[in-house]
């Protein structure tokens, strides 16, 4: 793993981008991108969420590693996730109330956001050691959140133009999805 | 007897068609378009899905009586967690070549929104039987709209079928369909078709002066 710190960053952020490049994370994505208000927290939060998940995913699979339990893998990622989860929606709902009901729903599910399940098990697949594992999960947080925000701009812009009425809708965001994802193709190679 | 025999069809048809949960419900888009570059992989990976979907659904209606209201989430994911091992470890063992081009997607099928979605609306609700049919029908609607998806982008994409090269060597491959931006444009495309269709059939039935017009 000759991989530098600066690399997996960039690559994670922008090159292999989460959403756009490698497909992860894609519900939230189509779901929560529709205003810029709730885009970005919830940006925050599965950056949170993600980073707890790949620091505990990091020490679990060591323990696993050692005990040679690799089968339990799946399952125990899983459930790490879901205490994450648990533990951010505490304390969100302690610190601050006004965005706890904001994100509502949502909260509990990311979860299901395969983005953070993507993180631990990549970091997993690719061998990375305990800083190589922070960076990743970063900057495919700020990766995720970046494209959230991007997705909500353009659709809150896209209200007020003439749209086809059967263009409307899943299809419409899927093209602009397709238009971003060509657009962050251009930074193909940049990580190196 | 026919009534059963009806409802246990339609209790199949519903995923395949009426609520495809690709072009209809578009649910679990993750794997859907990360891994219909080709055929023959959108193809392996809806068999995976729909098989664990029917086993997790089978598990979960035949527990449904015992499982706690409190911690039922987390049994589920648990349970589909068990199976998607299970899957990930024969195909493995059968092909290689396969499980590298999956990659960690096979993995991912345990946060696939099909299928806790399923377990949670149909199967925790009804007895074994029509919960495992109606998981069929889901897994093969899936599989449907897997292979709409990757066949389309593999023969724009890389002028093959299934591997089969279709135009012979004057063709010039349309590579951005393989890429990334092509699985959110194809996808994108099959749903405007299904909604211009759905447009279509509408007009007609209004046409015909047939009751209630949708708005």
């Amino acid at each position: 793993m000759s991989e530098s710190v600066a690399q997996i960053f960039i690559n994670a952020l922008l090159a292999n981008n989460f959403v756009l490049a490698m497909f992860l994370g894609l519900c939230p994505f189509l779901g929560v991108s529709g205003k810029l208000d709730t885009a970005f927290p919830m940006g925050v939060a599965t950056t949170f969420v993600m980073l707890v998940a790949s620091l505990c995913a990091y020490g679990l699979n060591v323990l696993l590693t050692t005990f040679q339990l690799e089968f339990l893998r799946l399952i125990s990622y899983i459930v790490i996730i879901a205490s994450a989860v648990q533990l951010v929606e505490m304390v969100l709902k302690k610190y601050s109330p006004a965005l706890f009901r904001a994100l509502g729903i949502y909260l509990p599910l990311i979860t299901t956001n395969c983005a953070v399940l993507g993180v631990a098990l990549f970091q997993t697949a690719r061998e990375y050691d305990f800083l190589q594992s922070l960076t990743f999960a970063i900057g495919g947080g700020a990766g995720f959140t970046l494209a959230l925000v991007l997705m909500a701009s353009v659709r809150e812009r896209l209200q007020l133009s003439a749209v086809p009425s059967v263009a409307q809708g899943t299809a419409l965001s899927l093209m602009l999805a397709g238009i971003l994802s060509l657009a962050f193709m251009g930074f193909a190679g940049l990580g190196g | 007897m026919s009534q059963t025999t009806v409802s246990t069809w339609e209790e199949f048809m519903e995923g395949v068609w009426r609520q495809n949960p690709v072009f209809v419900m578009v649910l679990g888009m993750c794997p859907v378009l990360a891994v219909t570059v080709s055929g023959i992989n959108a193809l392996s990976m809806g068999v995976a899905t729909a098989f664990v979907l029917v086993c997790s659904c089978g598990l979960i209606s035949l527990l449904r009586k015992m499982i706690p209201k409190e911690v039922r989430i987390a049994t589920y994911i648990v349970i589909i967690a068990t199976f998607v091992t299970v899957v990930d470890y024969v195909i493995q063992a059968v092909s290689l070549a396969l499980y590298d081009a999956l990659g960690a997607f096979i993995q991912l099928i345990v946060v696939n929104c099909i299928i806790l979605g399923r377990a949670e609306a149909h199967a925790s609700k009804t007895p074994p039987l029509p919960a495992m049919t109606n998981a069929l029908g889901m897994g093969i609607g899936f599989t449907i709209g897997l292979l709409a998806l990757g066949c389309v982008r593999e023969i724009l994409g890389a002028g093959t079928l299934f591997g089969v090269s279709l135009f012979g060597t004057g063709f010039q491959p349309w590579v951005v369909m393989v890429l990334p931006p092509g699985g959110f444009f194809v996808l994108g495309a099959w749903l405007l078709v299904f909604a211009a269709w759905e447009r279509r059939k509408q007009r007609k039935f209004a046409a015909q002066g047939g009751g209630v017009q949708h708005v």
